[in-house]
Protein backbone atom coordinates (compact mmCIF):
# COMPACT_ATOMS: atom_id res chain seq x y z
CA UNK A 1 0.00 0.00 0.00
CA UNK A 2 1.16 3.50 -1.22
CA UNK A 3 0.70 6.19 1.40
CA UNK A 4 0.11 10.05 -0.31
CA UNK A 5 1.58 12.98 0.43
CA UNK A 6 -1.69 14.41 1.68
CA UNK A 7 -2.10 11.00 4.00
CA UNK A 8 1.62 11.25 5.59
CA UNK A 9 0.33 15.19 6.05
CA UNK A 10 -2.87 14.16 7.84
CA UNK A 11 -1.03 12.05 10.14
CA UNK A 12 1.73 14.33 10.61
CA UNK A 13 -1.06 16.78 11.64
CA UNK A 14 -2.62 14.78 13.96
CA UNK A 15 0.53 13.97 15.97
CA UNK A 16 1.25 17.80 15.84
CA UNK A 17 4.21 17.26 13.16
CA UNK A 18 4.73 20.27 10.75
CA UNK A 19 6.25 18.89 7.76
CA UNK A 20 7.72 19.95 4.47
CA UNK A 21 7.38 19.04 1.39
CA UNK A 22 10.77 17.14 1.19
CA UNK A 23 9.96 15.43 4.73
CA UNK A 24 6.67 14.32 3.58
CA UNK A 25 8.05 12.85 0.31
CA UNK A 26 10.80 11.22 2.22
CA UNK A 27 8.43 10.19 5.22
CA UNK A 28 6.12 8.62 2.35
CA UNK A 29 8.33 6.38 0.94
CA UNK A 30 9.80 4.83 4.19
CA UNK A 31 5.91 4.30 6.07
CA UNK A 32 4.76 2.81 2.66
CA UNK A 33 8.09 0.54 3.16
CA UNK A 34 6.96 -0.83 6.33
CA UNK A 35 3.42 -0.87 5.50
CA UNK A 36 3.70 -3.37 2.46
CA UNK A 37 6.63 -5.38 4.87
CA UNK A 38 3.87 -5.79 7.44
CA UNK A 39 0.83 -6.37 4.59
CA UNK A 40 3.16 -9.41 3.94
CA UNK A 41 1.15 -11.21 6.63
CA UNK A 42 -2.15 -10.64 4.84
CA UNK A 43 -1.22 -13.69 2.89
CA UNK A 44 -1.54 -15.97 5.08
CA UNK A 45 -4.95 -18.25 5.03
CA UNK A 46 -5.91 -17.58 8.42
CA UNK A 47 -9.62 -18.64 8.28
CA UNK A 48 -9.56 -21.22 10.45
CA UNK A 49 -8.11 -18.90 13.51
CA UNK A 50 -10.03 -17.05 16.33
CA UNK A 51 -9.43 -13.90 16.28
CA UNK A 52 -6.81 -12.98 18.86
CA UNK A 53 -7.49 -9.44 21.26
CA UNK A 54 -3.53 -9.48 22.96
CA UNK A 55 -1.51 -11.73 22.72
CA UNK A 56 -1.07 -13.12 26.27
CA UNK A 57 -4.07 -14.39 27.06
CA UNK A 58 -4.65 -13.52 30.14
CA UNK A 59 -8.16 -12.34 31.21
CA UNK A 60 -9.54 -10.56 34.17
CA UNK A 61 -6.48 -8.97 35.41
CA UNK A 62 -7.99 -6.62 38.18
CA UNK A 63 -7.10 -5.15 41.77
CA UNK A 64 -9.04 -4.66 44.46
CA UNK A 65 -10.68 -1.32 44.62
CA UNK A 66 -8.07 -0.16 47.91
CA UNK A 67 -6.25 3.34 47.95
CA UNK A 68 -2.59 3.72 47.72
CA UNK A 69 -0.46 6.82 48.32
CA UNK A 70 -0.13 9.44 45.90
CA UNK A 71 2.76 11.85 45.32
CA UNK A 72 3.22 14.55 46.55
CA UNK A 73 2.23 17.64 44.79
CA UNK A 74 5.54 19.48 44.91
CA UNK A 75 7.29 16.64 43.75
CA UNK A 76 4.84 16.51 40.42
CA UNK A 77 4.50 19.73 39.69
CA UNK A 78 8.29 19.67 40.73
CA UNK A 79 8.54 17.92 36.77
CA UNK A 80 6.13 20.77 34.90
CA UNK A 81 7.76 22.84 32.85
CA UNK A 82 5.48 25.34 34.34
CA UNK A 83 3.24 25.34 37.54
CA UNK A 84 0.51 28.33 38.81
CA UNK A 85 -2.05 28.12 41.71
CA UNK A 86 -0.82 24.06 42.18
CA UNK A 87 -1.86 23.06 38.54
CA UNK A 88 0.20 22.60 35.86
CA UNK A 89 0.34 25.69 33.68
CA UNK A 90 -0.08 25.06 29.91
CA UNK A 91 0.12 27.35 26.51
CA UNK A 92 -3.30 28.65 25.38
CA UNK A 93 -5.40 25.97 23.58
CA UNK A 94 -6.96 25.76 20.28
CA UNK A 95 -10.18 24.52 19.94
CA UNK A 96 -9.04 21.11 19.79
CA UNK A 97 -10.72 19.97 22.51
CA UNK A 98 -11.63 15.95 22.27
CA UNK B 1 -41.54 24.61 14.83
CA UNK B 2 -45.22 22.82 13.83
CA UNK B 3 -44.40 20.35 10.63
CA UNK B 4 -41.42 19.33 12.38
CA UNK B 5 -40.09 16.26 14.86
CA UNK B 6 -37.27 16.91 17.33
CA UNK B 7 -34.83 13.60 17.72
CA UNK B 8 -32.64 13.34 20.13
CA UNK B 9 -30.00 10.65 21.30
CA UNK B 10 -28.13 11.16 24.40
CA UNK B 11 -24.60 10.10 26.04
CA UNK B 12 -24.28 10.28 29.65
CA UNK B 13 -21.66 10.28 31.46
CA UNK B 14 -21.86 8.84 34.95
CA UNK B 15 -18.23 9.18 37.57
CA UNK B 16 -19.04 5.77 39.35
CA UNK B 17 -18.76 5.58 42.93
CA UNK B 18 -15.57 3.47 43.60
CA UNK B 19 -12.65 4.18 46.49
CA UNK B 20 -10.10 4.42 43.32
CA UNK B 21 -9.38 5.29 39.97
CA UNK B 22 -10.25 2.80 37.12
CA UNK B 23 -6.14 1.99 36.49
CA UNK B 24 -4.41 3.29 39.60
CA UNK B 25 -4.75 3.70 43.51
CA UNK B 26 -5.31 7.04 43.68
CA UNK B 27 -8.69 8.37 45.65
CA UNK B 28 -11.74 8.91 43.86
CA UNK B 29 -12.63 12.18 45.46
CA UNK B 30 -14.20 15.56 44.64
CA UNK B 31 -13.16 18.51 45.70
CA UNK B 32 -9.45 18.13 47.05
CA UNK B 33 -6.64 20.40 46.10
CA UNK B 34 -5.80 20.62 43.02
CA UNK B 35 -3.37 17.85 42.19
CA UNK B 36 -2.57 16.07 45.75
CA UNK B 37 -4.69 12.91 44.17
CA UNK B 38 -2.26 11.63 41.02
CA UNK B 39 0.63 9.51 40.87
CA UNK B 40 3.03 7.83 38.18
CA UNK B 41 0.17 5.90 36.55
CA UNK B 42 -2.69 8.85 35.97
CA UNK B 43 -0.03 11.23 35.11
CA UNK B 44 1.41 9.29 32.38
CA UNK B 45 4.91 9.48 33.42
CA UNK B 46 7.23 6.94 32.00
CA UNK B 47 6.93 3.53 32.88
CA UNK B 48 3.55 3.43 34.83
CA UNK B 49 1.28 0.55 33.65
CA UNK B 50 -2.40 0.29 34.23
CA UNK B 51 -4.50 -2.16 36.85
CA UNK B 52 -8.20 -2.39 36.22
CA UNK B 53 -10.64 -1.79 39.36
CA UNK B 54 -12.21 -4.81 40.07
CA UNK B 55 -15.43 -2.92 41.66
CA UNK B 56 -15.24 -0.23 38.83
CA UNK B 57 -16.38 -3.17 36.61
CA UNK B 58 -18.79 -5.00 38.71
CA UNK B 59 -20.41 -1.26 38.64
CA UNK B 60 -20.46 -0.56 35.20
CA UNK B 61 -21.94 -4.38 34.62
CA UNK B 62 -24.37 -3.32 37.48
CA UNK B 63 -25.22 -0.18 35.11
CA UNK B 64 -25.56 -3.41 32.43
CA UNK B 65 -28.36 -4.97 34.28
CA UNK B 66 -30.19 -1.76 35.55
CA UNK B 67 -30.68 -1.31 32.09
CA UNK B 68 -31.03 -4.84 30.57
CA UNK B 69 -27.69 -4.68 28.76
CA UNK B 70 -26.00 -7.44 27.20
CA UNK B 71 -23.13 -7.72 29.21
CA UNK B 72 -20.30 -8.86 26.94
CA UNK B 73 -16.67 -10.13 27.07
CA UNK B 74 -15.14 -6.45 26.18
CA UNK B 75 -11.36 -4.95 25.77
CA UNK B 76 -9.49 -1.34 25.91
CA UNK B 77 -8.25 0.89 23.37
CA UNK B 78 -6.24 3.90 23.01
CA UNK B 79 -8.45 6.77 21.71
CA UNK B 80 -5.39 9.31 20.65
CA UNK B 81 -5.86 13.07 20.56
CA UNK B 82 -3.43 16.15 22.09
CA UNK B 83 -5.13 18.07 24.64
CA UNK B 84 -2.91 18.94 27.57
CA UNK B 85 -6.58 17.71 30.33
CA UNK B 86 -4.86 13.62 29.50
CA UNK B 87 -1.44 13.83 30.00
CA UNK B 88 -1.03 10.63 28.17
CA UNK B 89 -2.34 12.05 25.21
CA UNK B 90 -4.75 9.34 24.67
CA UNK B 91 -7.42 8.18 26.71
CA UNK B 92 -8.82 4.52 28.11
CA UNK B 93 -12.12 3.79 26.72
CA UNK B 94 -13.85 0.83 25.39
CA UNK B 95 -14.86 1.29 21.55
CA UNK B 96 -15.73 -1.72 19.39
CA UNK B 97 -16.05 -3.98 22.14
CA UNK B 98 -18.24 -2.03 24.94
CA UNK B 99 -18.71 -4.25 28.11
CA UNK B 100 -22.78 -3.76 27.67
CA UNK B 101 -24.41 -4.02 24.62
CA UNK B 102 -28.48 -3.14 24.08
CA UNK B 103 -30.74 -2.45 26.51
CA UNK B 104 -33.39 0.05 27.67
CA UNK B 105 -34.85 2.05 30.03
CA UNK B 106 -38.67 2.79 30.34
CA UNK B 107 -39.81 6.34 31.64
CA UNK B 108 -42.19 7.57 34.20
CA UNK B 109 -44.82 8.40 31.05
CA UNK B 110 -44.41 4.97 29.84
CA UNK B 111 -41.98 5.51 26.73
CA UNK B 112 -39.53 3.11 26.45
CA UNK B 113 -35.73 4.42 25.56
CA UNK B 114 -33.91 1.74 24.05
CA UNK B 115 -30.02 1.82 25.14
CA UNK B 116 -27.13 1.53 22.44
CA UNK B 117 -24.45 0.86 24.73
CA UNK B 118 -22.77 1.55 28.26
CA UNK B 119 -18.90 1.37 28.42
CA UNK B 120 -15.82 2.06 30.72
CA UNK B 121 -13.52 4.41 30.40
CA UNK B 122 -11.37 7.23 32.54
CA UNK B 123 -12.69 10.86 33.05
CA UNK B 124 -10.06 13.31 32.20
CA UNK B 125 -8.21 15.95 33.85
CA UNK B 126 -9.87 19.46 34.81
CA UNK B 127 -8.51 22.32 32.58
CA UNK B 128 -9.43 25.92 33.95
CA UNK B 129 -8.73 28.61 31.03
CA UNK B 130 -7.38 32.09 31.67
CA UNK B 131 -7.64 34.99 30.04
CA UNK B 132 -9.73 36.04 26.60
CA UNK B 133 -12.89 36.24 28.89
CA UNK B 134 -12.53 32.61 29.39
CA UNK B 135 -14.18 30.63 26.20
CA UNK B 136 -11.75 28.04 25.17
CA UNK B 137 -10.67 30.04 21.92
CA UNK B 138 -9.15 33.07 23.37
CA UNK B 139 -7.45 31.57 26.04
CA UNK B 140 -4.23 32.59 26.93
CA UNK B 141 -3.22 29.84 28.98
CA UNK B 142 -4.81 26.96 31.28
CA UNK B 143 -4.33 25.55 34.05
CA UNK B 144 -4.83 21.70 34.59
CA UNK B 145 -5.83 19.63 37.46
CA UNK B 146 -5.08 15.87 37.32
CA UNK B 147 -7.39 14.70 40.27
CA UNK B 148 -10.47 13.54 38.06
CA UNK B 149 -7.66 12.19 35.17
CA UNK B 150 -8.52 8.53 35.48
CA UNK B 151 -11.95 8.52 37.54
CA UNK B 152 -14.01 5.40 36.37
CA UNK B 153 -16.53 6.41 33.98
CA UNK B 154 -19.62 4.76 32.35
CA UNK B 155 -20.81 6.17 29.07
CA UNK B 156 -24.44 4.90 28.25
CA UNK B 157 -25.33 5.93 24.69
CA UNK B 158 -28.90 5.96 23.97
CA UNK B 159 -30.75 5.48 20.73
CA UNK B 160 -32.60 8.24 19.17
CA UNK B 161 -35.26 7.26 20.24
CA UNK B 162 -35.68 10.28 22.60
CA UNK B 163 -38.32 13.13 21.02
CA UNK B 164 -37.80 16.87 22.23
CA UNK B 165 -36.44 18.77 25.45
CA UNK B 166 -38.97 17.46 28.00
CA UNK B 167 -38.51 14.08 27.60
CA UNK B 168 -34.50 14.21 27.31
CA UNK B 169 -35.17 15.95 30.47
CA UNK B 170 -37.44 13.28 31.75
CA UNK B 171 -35.18 10.64 30.46
CA UNK B 172 -32.04 12.08 32.10
CA UNK B 173 -33.65 12.20 35.37
CA UNK B 174 -34.79 8.22 35.50
CA UNK B 175 -31.52 7.55 34.56
CA UNK B 176 -30.10 8.89 37.16
CA UNK B 177 -32.75 8.09 39.76
CA UNK B 178 -31.91 4.51 38.64
CA UNK B 179 -27.68 5.11 39.16
CA UNK B 180 -28.42 6.89 42.22
CA UNK B 181 -30.70 3.65 43.64
CA UNK B 182 -28.04 1.35 42.67
CA UNK B 183 -25.47 3.06 44.11
CA UNK B 184 -23.49 3.18 40.83
CA UNK B 185 -22.67 7.00 41.29
CA UNK B 186 -23.68 10.31 43.36
CA UNK B 187 -25.36 11.63 40.35
CA UNK B 188 -24.72 15.11 40.63
CA UNK B 189 -25.05 17.12 37.65
CA UNK B 190 -23.64 20.34 39.59
CA UNK B 191 -20.58 18.67 40.24
CA UNK B 192 -19.82 17.34 37.13
CA UNK B 193 -20.44 13.20 38.76
CA UNK B 194 -23.56 13.23 35.73
CA UNK B 195 -22.27 14.75 32.67
CA UNK B 196 -24.61 15.13 29.42
CA UNK B 197 -23.73 15.51 25.43
CA UNK B 198 -27.29 15.54 23.29
CA UNK B 199 -27.28 14.62 19.95
CA UNK B 200 -29.79 16.58 18.08
CA UNK B 201 -31.21 16.39 15.17
CA UNK B 202 -34.88 17.43 13.45
CA UNK B 203 -36.75 15.92 10.46
CA UNK B 204 -40.16 16.80 8.64
CA UNK B 205 -43.40 14.87 10.81
CA UNK B 206 -43.84 11.43 9.29
CA UNK B 207 -40.45 11.14 7.68
CA UNK B 208 -38.54 7.91 8.75
CA UNK B 209 -34.81 9.00 7.89
CA UNK B 210 -32.99 10.83 10.58
CA UNK B 211 -31.84 14.53 9.65
CA UNK B 212 -28.37 15.48 10.27
CA UNK B 213 -27.19 15.70 13.91
CA UNK B 214 -25.43 18.35 15.58
CA UNK B 215 -23.57 17.26 19.06
CA UNK B 216 -24.46 19.64 21.78
CA UNK B 217 -21.84 19.98 25.03
CA UNK B 218 -21.67 21.48 28.05
CA UNK B 219 -24.88 20.86 29.44
CA UNK B 220 -24.60 20.65 33.13
CA UNK B 221 -28.16 20.78 34.64
CA UNK B 222 -31.38 19.63 33.69
CA UNK B 223 -32.38 23.11 32.35
CA UNK B 224 -29.57 23.76 30.66
CA UNK B 225 -30.14 20.15 28.25
CA UNK B 226 -33.67 21.23 28.14
CA UNK B 227 -33.02 24.76 26.66
CA UNK B 228 -30.33 23.73 24.61
CA UNK B 229 -32.08 21.15 23.19
CA UNK B 230 -34.78 23.59 22.10
CA UNK B 231 -32.68 26.25 20.82
CA UNK B 232 -30.43 24.05 18.56
CA UNK B 233 -33.25 22.18 17.22
CA UNK B 234 -35.21 25.93 16.66
CA UNK B 235 -31.91 26.90 15.28
CA UNK B 236 -31.96 23.58 12.59
CA UNK B 237 -35.22 24.28 11.79
CA UNK B 238 -35.06 27.74 10.51
CA UNK B 239 -31.74 26.87 8.56
CA UNK B 240 -33.47 23.81 6.45
CA UNK B 241 -36.48 26.09 6.16
CA UNK B 242 -34.48 28.84 4.51
CA UNK B 243 -33.37 25.61 2.15
CA UNK B 244 -30.00 25.88 4.28
CA UNK B 245 -28.34 22.73 5.11
CA UNK B 246 -27.34 21.12 8.53
CA UNK B 247 -23.62 20.22 8.98
CA UNK B 248 -22.65 18.36 10.99
CA UNK B 249 -20.21 19.27 13.91
CA UNK B 250 -19.73 19.94 17.68
CA UNK B 251 -21.97 22.72 19.24
CA UNK B 252 -20.96 24.68 22.98
CA UNK B 253 -24.21 25.48 24.90
CA UNK B 254 -23.57 29.31 26.52
CA UNK B 255 -26.22 28.79 29.42
CA UNK B 256 -25.99 32.85 29.71
CA UNK B 257 -26.07 34.02 26.00
CA UNK B 258 -28.98 30.79 25.79
CA UNK B 259 -27.94 29.87 21.92
CA UNK B 260 -25.59 27.38 20.82
CA UNK B 261 -21.87 27.91 18.60
CA UNK B 262 -20.07 25.58 16.56
CA UNK B 263 -16.79 24.58 18.88
CA UNK B 264 -13.95 22.90 16.22
CA UNK B 265 -11.90 24.77 14.64
CA UNK B 266 -12.14 23.10 10.71
CA UNK B 267 -8.63 21.75 11.08
CA UNK B 268 -9.73 19.27 14.07
CA UNK B 269 -10.21 16.19 13.15
CA UNK B 270 -12.26 12.96 14.37
CA UNK B 271 -9.43 10.75 13.73
CA UNK B 272 -8.52 9.07 16.88
CA UNK B 273 -6.57 6.57 16.08
CA UNK B 274 -7.92 3.87 17.94
CA UNK B 275 -5.90 0.92 18.37
CA UNK B 276 -6.06 -1.82 21.34
CA UNK B 277 -4.57 -1.12 24.45
CA UNK B 278 -1.68 -3.36 24.87
CA UNK B 279 -1.13 -2.58 28.60
CA UNK B 280 -4.76 -4.43 29.43
CA UNK B 281 -5.84 -7.78 28.81
CA UNK B 282 -9.24 -9.13 27.98
CA UNK B 283 -12.23 -8.40 30.24
CA UNK B 284 -14.78 -11.00 30.79
CA UNK B 285 -17.99 -11.42 32.77
CA UNK B 286 -17.31 -14.67 34.89
CA UNK B 287 -19.96 -15.78 37.51
CA UNK B 288 -18.27 -13.63 40.49
CA UNK B 289 -17.92 -10.43 38.58
CA UNK B 290 -22.09 -11.04 37.26
CA UNK B 291 -22.93 -12.32 40.80
CA UNK B 292 -21.01 -8.91 42.53
CA UNK B 293 -22.52 -6.81 40.11
CA UNK B 294 -25.68 -7.73 40.71
CA UNK B 295 -25.72 -8.08 44.64
CA UNK B 296 -28.62 -6.55 46.73
CA UNK B 297 -29.80 -4.90 43.31
CA UNK B 298 -32.74 -2.60 44.49
CA UNK B 299 -35.95 -2.28 42.87
CA UNK B 300 -35.59 -0.03 40.05
CA UNK B 301 -38.05 3.13 39.82
CA UNK B 302 -40.12 1.55 37.24
CA UNK B 303 -40.72 -1.43 39.60
CA UNK B 304 -41.11 0.80 42.37
CA UNK B 305 -43.54 2.89 40.38
CA UNK B 306 -45.45 -0.36 39.44
CA UNK B 307 -45.47 -1.66 43.09
CA UNK B 308 -47.26 1.64 43.69
CA UNK B 309 -49.94 1.31 40.77
CA UNK B 310 -50.36 -2.03 42.11
CA UNK B 311 -51.43 -1.32 45.16
CA UNK B 312 -53.56 2.02 44.60
CA UNK B 313 -55.23 -0.39 41.70
CA UNK B 314 -55.71 -3.93 42.56
CA UNK B 315 -56.05 -6.22 39.95
CA UNK B 316 -54.68 -4.26 37.14
CA UNK B 317 -57.26 -1.37 37.25
CA UNK B 318 -56.72 2.52 36.22
CA UNK B 319 -54.92 4.53 38.89
CA UNK B 320 -57.13 7.55 40.15
CA UNK B 321 -56.74 10.89 38.20
CA UNK B 322 -53.71 12.63 40.15
CA UNK B 323 -52.28 9.52 41.05
CA UNK B 324 -49.74 9.06 38.65
CA UNK B 325 -47.90 12.35 39.26
CA UNK B 326 -47.84 11.57 42.40
CA UNK B 327 -46.47 8.17 41.87
CA UNK B 328 -43.03 9.53 40.07
CA UNK B 329 -43.11 12.25 42.54
CA UNK B 330 -42.76 9.80 45.48
CA UNK B 331 -40.72 7.26 43.87
CA UNK B 332 -38.05 10.00 42.48
CA UNK B 333 -38.10 11.37 46.20
CA UNK B 334 -37.33 8.12 47.16
CA UNK B 335 -40.74 8.16 49.64
CA UNK B 336 -42.09 5.53 47.82
CA UNK B 337 -41.26 2.63 51.01
CA UNK B 338 -43.49 5.14 53.70
CA UNK B 339 -46.58 5.03 51.22
CA UNK B 340 -45.86 0.58 50.63
CA UNK B 341 -45.18 0.54 54.60
CA UNK B 342 -48.68 2.39 55.33
CA UNK B 343 -50.64 0.35 52.99
CA UNK B 344 -48.82 -2.81 54.81
CA UNK B 345 -49.88 -1.82 58.38
CA UNK B 346 -53.50 -1.68 56.70
CA UNK B 347 -53.94 2.49 55.92
CA UNK B 348 -55.47 4.31 53.59
CA UNK B 349 -53.29 3.41 50.20
CA UNK B 350 -54.49 6.79 48.35
CA UNK B 351 -54.45 9.10 51.76
CA UNK B 352 -50.54 8.06 52.02
CA UNK B 353 -49.71 8.80 48.80
CA UNK B 354 -51.19 11.99 48.92
CA UNK B 355 -49.46 12.88 51.87
CA UNK B 356 -46.10 11.01 51.04
CA UNK B 357 -46.55 13.53 47.63
CA UNK B 358 -47.72 16.43 49.34
CA UNK B 359 -46.43 16.85 52.47
CA UNK B 360 -43.39 14.49 52.80
CA UNK B 361 -41.78 15.59 49.20
CA UNK B 362 -41.96 19.10 50.69
CA UNK B 363 -38.46 17.73 53.27
CA UNK B 364 -37.39 14.68 51.49
CA UNK B 365 -34.52 14.16 53.10
CA UNK B 366 -35.70 14.27 56.70
CA UNK B 367 -39.17 12.36 55.49
CA UNK B 368 -36.61 9.40 54.58
CA UNK B 369 -35.99 9.23 57.91
CA UNK B 370 -38.93 8.95 59.09
CA UNK B 371 -40.48 5.81 61.03
CA UNK B 372 -43.13 3.57 58.71
CA UNK B 373 -44.92 2.65 61.70
CA UNK B 374 -45.78 6.50 62.96
CA UNK B 375 -46.56 7.20 59.20
CA UNK B 376 -49.05 4.51 59.14
CA UNK B 377 -50.38 4.87 61.92
CA UNK B 378 -50.95 8.62 61.60
CA UNK B 379 -52.99 8.31 58.18
CA UNK B 380 -54.91 5.65 60.24
CA UNK B 381 -55.82 8.38 62.45
CA UNK B 382 -56.57 10.75 59.57
CA UNK B 383 -58.74 8.10 57.39
CA UNK B 384 -60.58 7.18 60.53
CA UNK B 385 -61.16 10.99 61.46
CA UNK B 386 -59.64 11.26 64.36
CA UNK B 387 -57.61 13.66 62.64
CA UNK B 388 -58.58 17.10 59.97
CA UNK B 389 -56.63 16.93 57.25
CA UNK B 390 -54.97 20.48 58.41
CA UNK B 391 -54.55 18.94 61.44
CA UNK B 392 -52.87 15.42 59.86
CA UNK B 393 -50.42 17.30 58.01
CA UNK B 394 -49.14 19.50 60.92
CA UNK B 395 -48.44 16.24 62.83
CA UNK B 396 -46.71 14.95 59.99
CA UNK B 397 -44.43 17.74 59.45
CA UNK B 398 -43.79 17.47 63.15
CA UNK B 399 -42.85 14.11 63.10
CA UNK B 400 -40.51 14.52 59.93
CA UNK B 401 -38.69 17.60 62.25
CA UNK B 402 -38.57 15.42 65.33
CA UNK B 403 -39.83 11.28 64.88
CA UNK B 404 -42.38 10.43 67.89
CA UNK B 405 -45.57 8.98 67.84
CA UNK B 406 -48.02 10.61 66.24
CA UNK B 407 -50.85 10.15 69.34
CA UNK B 408 -48.68 11.60 71.10
CA UNK B 409 -47.59 14.38 68.94
CA UNK B 410 -51.65 15.36 68.03
CA UNK B 411 -51.96 15.80 71.56
CA UNK B 412 -49.41 17.90 72.61
CA UNK B 413 -50.51 20.18 69.58
CA UNK B 414 -53.75 20.18 71.15
CA UNK B 415 -55.49 18.14 68.17
CA UNK B 416 -56.84 14.88 70.25
CA UNK B 417 -59.83 16.31 72.02
CA UNK B 418 -61.94 12.92 71.57
CA UNK B 419 -59.97 10.57 74.01
CA UNK B 420 -61.56 7.98 75.44
CA UNK B 421 -63.48 10.13 77.85
CA UNK B 422 -64.46 12.77 75.45
CA UNK B 423 -65.47 9.42 72.87
CA UNK B 424 -67.33 7.88 75.91
CA UNK B 425 -69.64 11.33 76.72
CA UNK B 426 -69.91 11.72 73.25
CA UNK B 427 -71.61 8.37 73.33
CA UNK B 428 -73.81 8.74 76.32
CA UNK B 429 -75.13 12.21 74.96
CA UNK B 430 -76.46 10.53 71.60
CA UNK B 431 -77.63 7.60 73.51
CA UNK B 432 -79.54 10.25 75.53
CA UNK B 433 -80.81 11.91 72.78
CA UNK B 434 -82.41 9.11 71.31
CA UNK B 435 -83.74 6.49 73.36
CA UNK B 436 -85.86 5.29 71.14
CA UNK B 437 -83.19 4.21 68.66
CA UNK B 438 -81.16 2.93 71.43
CA UNK B 439 -83.99 0.45 72.84
CA UNK B 440 -84.07 -1.08 69.09
CA UNK B 441 -80.52 -1.74 69.08
CA UNK B 442 -80.34 -3.03 72.43
CA UNK B 443 -83.29 -4.85 71.62
CA UNK B 444 -81.37 -6.83 68.74
CA UNK B 445 -81.95 -4.30 65.10
CA UNK B 446 -78.31 -4.39 64.37
CA UNK B 447 -78.96 -1.60 61.75
CA UNK B 448 -79.58 1.41 64.60
CA UNK B 449 -75.57 0.34 65.09
CA UNK B 450 -74.92 2.64 61.92
CA UNK B 451 -77.71 5.44 62.81
CA UNK B 452 -75.96 5.75 66.23
CA UNK B 453 -72.66 5.39 65.17
CA UNK B 454 -73.93 8.44 62.62
CA UNK B 455 -74.60 10.79 65.40
CA UNK B 456 -71.70 10.00 67.19
CA UNK B 457 -69.83 11.35 63.86
CA UNK B 458 -71.66 14.02 63.46
CA UNK B 459 -71.95 15.51 66.85
CA UNK B 460 -67.88 15.11 67.49
CA UNK B 461 -66.99 16.98 64.07
CA UNK B 462 -65.76 13.71 62.46
CA UNK B 463 -62.93 13.32 64.17
CA UNK B 464 -64.13 10.11 66.02
CA UNK B 465 -62.50 7.29 65.01
CA UNK B 466 -65.71 4.64 64.18
CA UNK B 467 -64.15 1.28 65.42
CA UNK B 468 -63.74 2.77 68.28
CA UNK B 469 -67.04 4.05 68.69
CA UNK B 470 -68.53 0.73 67.10
CA UNK B 471 -66.79 -1.30 70.01
CA UNK B 472 -68.13 1.41 72.71
CA UNK B 473 -72.16 0.99 71.20
CA UNK B 474 -71.62 -2.78 71.66
CA UNK B 475 -69.88 -2.91 75.33
CA UNK B 476 -72.71 -0.90 76.27
CA UNK B 477 -75.22 -2.98 74.78
CA UNK B 478 -73.64 -5.83 77.08
CA UNK B 479 -73.54 -3.79 80.20
CA UNK B 480 -77.30 -2.29 79.80
CA UNK B 481 -80.68 -4.30 80.78
CA UNK B 482 -82.30 -6.27 78.10
CA UNK B 483 -85.70 -5.31 78.57
CA UNK B 484 -87.47 -1.82 76.92
CA UNK B 485 -87.94 1.14 78.69
CA UNK B 486 -85.47 0.42 81.83
CA UNK B 487 -82.95 1.91 80.44
CA UNK B 488 -80.41 3.78 82.77
ZN1 LIG C 1 -3.14 7.69 40.05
Amino acid sequence: MRLSAAEVAHVGRLARLELSEEELDCFAGQLSAILEHVETMGRLDVSGVAPLSHPAELRNVLRADEPRPCLAREDVLAAAPAAEDGRFAVPRVLGEEP
Amino acid sequence: MSGWEVVVGLEVHAELSTATKLFCGCPNRFGAEPNTLVCPVCLGLPGSLPVLNRRAVELAMRIGKALHCDIRPSRFHRKNYFYPDMPKDYQISQYDEPVNVGGYLDLPGGRRIGIERAHLEEDTGKTTHLGGGGRIHGAERALVDYNRAGVPLVEIVSRPDIRGAEEARAYVAELRDVLVATGVSDGRMEEGSLRVDANVSVRREGTGELGTRCEVKNLNSLRSLGRAIEHEAARQVALLEAGGEVVQETRHWNEDEGRTSSMRSKEESHDYRYFAEPDLVALVPDEQLLEAAGAGMPLLPAERRLRLAELLAPRGGDVPAGAADQIVTVVSLGLDDLVVAAAAAGADVRLALARAANEAARAPEAARGLDPAAFAALVRMEAAGRLSATQSKSVLSELIEHGGDPAEVAGRLGFEGLGDDALEAAVEAVVAAHPEEWDRFVGGEEKLAQFLLGQVMRSTGGRADGKAVAALLAKRRQGAPAEPGSRR
